[in-house]
């Protein structure tokens, strides 16, 4: 009898996992199906260079099929709901898949409906995301037009992917600002629900630094209740409010709804899965792999990547009966842009933050970690290019897939003694 | 890690005053615990806290204020009357478990 393994979502870790396994899988013994809703596949971090004009949005779509392999079946259709109990999926419309193991890649995605006021009168009018393509396009629109005011960027809360995106566009914001003439015309914000720029103590202090030297006014510890959209503004459960004239929000981030409808998912539809292996915490033929997974680590590619990695060989073991060996340790990689043709890197894990020093190769680089520098913005923008042609297709990266405190230095100066209600 | 008396409780606490070990804590403790950061433990905090705490057992994890709120029936808003300013930290001190990390 043929095995039957259905990945859900052909988005970076879907469409990763299916060109890894095929050339694992043996075609005589293993199908593989993969399903998306659509044909389209966008290189989401292409979305925070949009408003700008740096990318036209043909430079960030391809097709999804260009990239999956042969022998692998990709079916166009929305995932309706998972029966584990019946190892099926049904899709909207009524057909079945069956799988003998499933793993569930299909992601996050910005739900503006979570907040009250938000998708109203003044959604894509002056309340932008740039979480989407077609968001981010509207923003490109909307900033050709906007000469003066309050520019907001707004986090709505935490997780969120990428968690260094609204980072990046105030950065990117501000040097863009500055180049039209019009940054002393603006008043740039930073709303967070964090206490501060970043989660990670380090990284937090060096980046707050960067948005005090802007003069961008940072609101810490602020959780959106709802907009006011006849106002303008974004009122704080604990009755703050922020007044805008242009607002850039990354909404709630949620997993996909059909994981909550299958009964697997958490208060944001995240799936539960245990985080060195990424098996489902309750299901033996379940992974979810990438955004879609509870696991503590940063929603971003560059995890999905490293995740992926020690997922494929786990799944070969596993398949054979025999015990995982391989852990994954919540490896992230981000590019930080930061303006004017410059970026930062970090590179962490589950229990190391962000460190200043130099990667991948120690004391060499030729990137630096937590520094801003033109080689930095430089990988940022040939990442493009190496995801179209090396990651998608499933080739090997030159970096290591587990993080190494190789080119890393501790910094020794702690900040004062923190208190549990700072 | 820092060990520390608190009220003729001697408990284990990171840098932040966290307790590090959840099985050093009780009610008693919660209500001096509150104190530490100005607040008096009425029965609705308590609601939360013991939320938190009934939680972790299950989740190995302290819960967001999102799980608080739709597992835990508290609304946000009322969190943060109870526990002004910064709820999530601040109720998972008083129930002695580590602050939530959902925010990576
Ligand atoms: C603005 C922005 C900037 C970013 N920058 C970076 C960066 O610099 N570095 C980095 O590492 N990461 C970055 N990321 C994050 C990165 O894009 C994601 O973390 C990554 O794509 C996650 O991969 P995934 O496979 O888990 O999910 P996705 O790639 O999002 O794929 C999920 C797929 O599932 C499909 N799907 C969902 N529900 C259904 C359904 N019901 N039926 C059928 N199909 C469904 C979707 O259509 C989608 O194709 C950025 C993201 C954004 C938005």
């Amino acid at each position: 009898m043929q095995k039957r393994l259905l990945v859900l979502g052909a988005g970076t870790a879907g469409t990763m996992i299916a060109n890894k396994l095929r050339r694992r899988l043996d075609v005589g013994t293993w199908d593989i199906t993969i399903v998306d809703r659509d044909d389209v596949h966008p290189y989401q971090p292409g979305y925070l260079f949009l408003p700008f004009g740096t990318y036209s949005p043909k430079q960030v779509t391809r097709s999804r099929h260009r990239f999956l392999p042969d022998h692998v079946d990709f079916v166009i259709g929305e995932v309706d709901v998972i029966d584990p109990a019946a190892s099926k999926v049904t899709l909207v419309g009524g057909r079945e898949l069956p799988y003998d193991y499933l793993v569930i890649a299909s992601g996050t995605s910005p739900r503006p409906d979570q907040t009250p006021g938000m998708l109203g009168a003044e959604w894509r009018r002056s309340i932008f995301d740039f979480f989407t393509l077609d968001g981010s396009m509207a923003l490109a629109e909307a900033l050709r037009h906007f000469d003066h005011g309050r520019l907001v960027v707004h986090i709505a809360d935490m997780p969120i992917k990428c968690p260094v995106a609204p980072l990046e566009f105030t950065f990117l914001a501000d040097a863009w600002l500055r180049k039209q003439g019009l940054r002393d015309r603006v008043e740039l914000v930073y709303v967070t629900p964090l206490p501060g720029a970043f989660t990670k103590p380090i990284a937090s202090e060096r980046l707050g630094s960067m948005l005090d030297d802007r003069k961008i006014v940072v609101e810490a510890d602020f959780l959106v209740e709802h907009i006011d959209p006849e106002t303008k503004t974004l009122v704080s459960y604990d009755e703050r409010e922020i007044p805008f004239d242009l607002l850039v929000t990354i909404p709630i981030n949620m997993g996909a709804d059909f994981v909550a409808r299958s009964g697997l998912g958490d208060e944001l539809n995240y799936v539960a899965v245990d985080k060195h292996t990424l098996l489902s915490k309750v299901w033996p033929n379940i992974f979810a792999v990438g955004d879609a997974s509870d696991i503590p680590a940063s929603k971003a590619g560059s995890v999905a990547h490293f995740a992926v990695d020690i997922f494929v060989d786990n799944f070969l073991e596993h398949v054979a009966g025999k015990p995982m060996t391989g852990s994954f340790d919540g490896h992230a990689n981000c590019f930080i842009e930061s303006g004017d043709g410059k970026g930062l890197l970090i590179d962490f894990n589950y229990d190391t933050e962000p460190l200043p020093g130099s990667y991948p190769v120690p004391y060499i680089g030729p990137m630096k970690l937590l520094k801003e520098t033109r080689a930095n913005h430089l990988g940022k923008l040939a990442f493009r290019w190496i995801y179209w042609n090396i990651l998608l297709p499933g080739r090997r990266m030159p970096v290591p897939t587990l993080m190494s405190m190789a080119g890393k230095t501790v910094p020794t100066t702690t900040s004062s003694t923190p208190s549990p209600t700072d | 890690m820092p060990v520390t008396t608190l009220a003729g409780h001697q408990i284990h606490v990171d840098a932040e005053g966290f307790l590090t070990d959840p099985a050093e804590w009780d009610e008693d403790l919660a209500r001096v615990l509150a104190e530490q950061i100005g607040l008096t433990l009425t029965d609705e905090h308590m609601a939360a806290v013991r939320f938190l705490r009934a939680d972790f057992a299950t989740q190995g994890e302290t819960a967001t204020l999102r799980r608080i709120s739709t597992v835990g029936g508290i609304p946000i808003k009322q969190l943060f009357a109870l526990f002004p300013q910064k709820p999530a930290k601040k109720i998972a001190y008083v129930a002695g478990l580590p602050k939530p990390h959902g925010c990576v």
